[in-house]
């Protein structure tokens, strides 16, 4: 049993089922990260573990008790939401504390906490104004400090940094990172931005439909997606997944794509399971940083396919140059390098790193387990 | 929201603005006319009206009609001016104005926030309390303060004030906390506050443009009533507006019209006094919530 522990819960709205059998369980000092596309659960799952939303079957526990049915207040967990909500009337240092003074902290104990988490926060220079006076990157500072003040067990971010510019974003970004390894709290953090889950978690959930998709640690979920949803959902730009038919020649899988010109080009596989799929389709999932030029290939790789292609647009993006071709009937994006010499309509040498390649079952979507 | 003002201001003439000017403030004239002559009546001498010329200045300035106005005038059989009745207005219209206004919050505050199954029904039902004509409810309403023992009392009038403006002022409290993000109960639920705390330190410091909208509507309303007040109150509970007709229609012999025109802007003070002092809110009040500031 973990620390935060989310057994078999679902959650229906009437007769529709929003959340179908959800099961996490994390450790203290874990950073999960629920991730998924709007309209998908994760803000719902989260609510529910804030005690905002009821539970309509399963258990939710935190350090072993059951929380179901607990006013939110007694959960003894801290929310930040993605609006910040800091009360609009009080000053800073009064929305800081305003929740030690509703569980009847003493004066004195709540202003040697109030500048603990200002200091940690630098704020304590702001902590006689009102919200409405203060940035947005303040207000979501001031809105970490009145969840840090309570040490919580569980800390719950709702979307957090989506009302931010993209550069404070990064900011933030790295700033709950630092706070998170310094203060190894356990945190639930939700959002819709697969750069922000990569980043920030220990482990993320991804979800769609109400359906955990893939659980698992960052790398888990980038390298070993467990189907075509994810894959495509985490990375940017999205994974590539192409229509291919596996052909075995001496006991070795190869992938058999079509390319711009409508000949037939083999890739060969890096696993060797695929070997009962002899003639059947397959959807070859290969992310864009794994198809380069040949010189930008990764030299630590085992097995680089190179592949002739007629390329389509290039995108110069200044670290890298996005390619686009047709492969296997359908648009294909490949990373090259930025200073690489390709135009429109060049037919070139592609790189393929085909040990970062997985491979699809085109009816069900699900990762071929190597 | 400044800049926004000045962009879509219509950028007129200098002229054009004079004759603007000028049209406007004849009307506004046009308008405190009625006010202009009760007032230079209430302070001249019978005689002076009597005479004929209503339109003149006073030729001798006098305050005597107000104080007998105030203190000595004949109501109905005694001669004890509009003074209790004034007292008896403000004893009804305070409780009656608090009272229908923090009802009114906390309802609106339910209805938006702490929303349950049919809350919307409910609201549309209270609306239609704003629609019920005032006559169709003497009859239950004197059976239900006889049953209640308030017949005849400033208690009686009172909740008769509530219960008429509930229905408005739950609708400009429900209005106005629609737009208040909800996520912010949230954070104080999370926060530990419970329903009665996060209506006191969360929600209500921030109510203060539809309070007011609220107060005035509900002050304005009740001071002014009459057909309640003649209908519910006893001779220690009249309130000023039944007074006034009192004091009007039973003079003995003579009728003092200066004193009448005193008594009449006695009775219409309070809510200029009102007006003046909130109105610029007013406005304010009810444009808040309609427009995401």
């Amino acid at each position: 049993m973990g620390f935060l522990d989310i057994r078999d819960v679902t959650k229906f709205y009437g007769q529709t089922e929003v959340l179908h059998r959800i099961n996490i369980s994390i450790e203290e000092d874990e950073f999960l990260v629920l991730v998924g596309p709007s309209g998908c659960g994760k803000s719902t799952l989260l609510n529910m573990i804030a005690g905002l939303e009821s539970i309509t079957s399963g258990k939710v526990s935190i350090r072993g008790r059951v929380i179901n049915g607990v006013h939110p207040s007694q959960r003894n967990i801290a929310m930040v939401f993605q609006s910040y909500a800091l009360y609009p009337n009080m000053t800073v240092g009064k929305n800081i504390t305003f929740g030690l003074e509703m569980h009847g902290v003493s004066r004195h104990e709540r202003e040697e906490a109030l500048l603990d988490v200002a200091k940690l926060l630098q704020i304590d220079h702001l902590l006689d104004r009102k919200p409405g006076q203060l940035s947005g990157g303040q207000r979501q500072r001031v809105a970490m400090g009145r969840a840090l003040v309570r040490k919580p067990d569980v800390f719950l971010f709702d979307e957090p940094l989506s009302n931010l510019d993209a550069k404070l974003r990064v900011d933030m970004r790295t700033e709950i990172k630092k706070l998170h390894e310094k203060l190894k709290t356990t945190i639930v953090y939700v959002t819709h931005d697969q750069i922000e889950a990569m980043t920030l978690s220990t482990r993320i959930a991804v979800l769609e439909q109400g359906h955990i998709q893939q659980l698992g640690t960052p790398q888990e979920i980038y390298n070993t997606p467990a189907n075509v949803f994810v894959g495509r959902f985490m990375g940017s730009p999205a994974m590539n997944v192409i229509p291919a038919r596996v052909a075995v020649q001496e006991g070795v899988p190869f992938a058999c794509v079509t390319d711009s010109g409508d000949g037939e080009q083999l890739l060969r596989f890096s696993q060797a399971n695929l070997a009962g799929w002899d003639g059947r389709e397959i959807l070859l999932g290969i992310r864009p940083e794994a198809i380069t030029d040949p010189e930008g290939a990764d030299r630590g790789s085992t097995n680089v396919v190179n592949l002739r292609n007629r390329i389509g647009v290039t995108e110069p993006a200044g670290s890298d140059t996005f390619v686009s071709m047709t492969l296997g009937g359908i648009d294909v994006t490949a990373r090259m390098r930025a200073d690489v010499n390709v135009c429109r309509g060049d037919t070139v040498d592609l790189a393929f790193n085909m040990d970062k390649a997985v491979a699809f079952d085109p009816e069900t979507e699900k990762r071929i387990e190597s | 929201m400044g800049s926004a003002a000045q962009d879509t201001a219509v950028h007129t003439g200098r002229v054009a603005r004079t004759f603007i000017y000028l049209v406007l403030l004849l009307f506004a004239l046009f308008y405190l006319l009625p006010f202009l002559v009760m007032l230079i009546n209430s302070v001249k001498p019978l005689s002076e009206i009597t005479s004929g010329n209503m339109l003149a200045l006073p030729a001798i300035w006098t305050i005597e009609p107000w104080l007998s106005a105030w203190s000595t005038a004949q109501i109905g059989v005694e001669p004890t001016g509009l003074k209790p009745y004034f007292v008896n207005s403000l004893l009804m219209v305070v409780p009656a104005v608090a009272i229908s206004t923090i009802l009114g919050a906390l309802n609106g505050y339910v209805l938006t926030k702490w929303r349950f199954r049919g809350d919307g029904i409910l609201f549309g039902l209270m609306l239609f309390s704003c629609f019920i004509p005032f006559q169709i409810v003497l009859i239950p309403m004197a059976r239900t303060l006889g049953i209640l023992g308030m017949a005849g009392s400033t208690p009686g009038l009172v909740l008769v004030h509530v219960v008429y403006g509930l229905g408005f002022t739950t609708l400009f409290f429900r209005n106005y906390y629609a737009a208040f993000p909800t996520e912010l109960v949230r954070a104080a639920m999370i926060d530990g506050a419970g329903f009665f705390k996060i209506f006191w330190r969360i929600m209500l410091p921030v109510s203060g443009p539809i309070m007011v909208v609220s107060i005035i509507w509900q002050f304005t309303n009740i001071w002014n009533d009459f057909l309640f007040g003649a209908s519910f109150a006893d001779l220690d509970s009249m309130p000023m507006t039944v007074a006034l007709n009192n004091l009007v229609n039973s003079s003995t012999g003579v009728k003092e019209y200066n004193v009448h025109f005193a008594g009449a802007i006695i009775a219409a003070l309070p809510t200029l006094v009102v007006y003046v002092v909130a109105g610029r809110y007013f406005v304010r009040g009810l444009m808040a919530g309609s427009v995401k500031g």
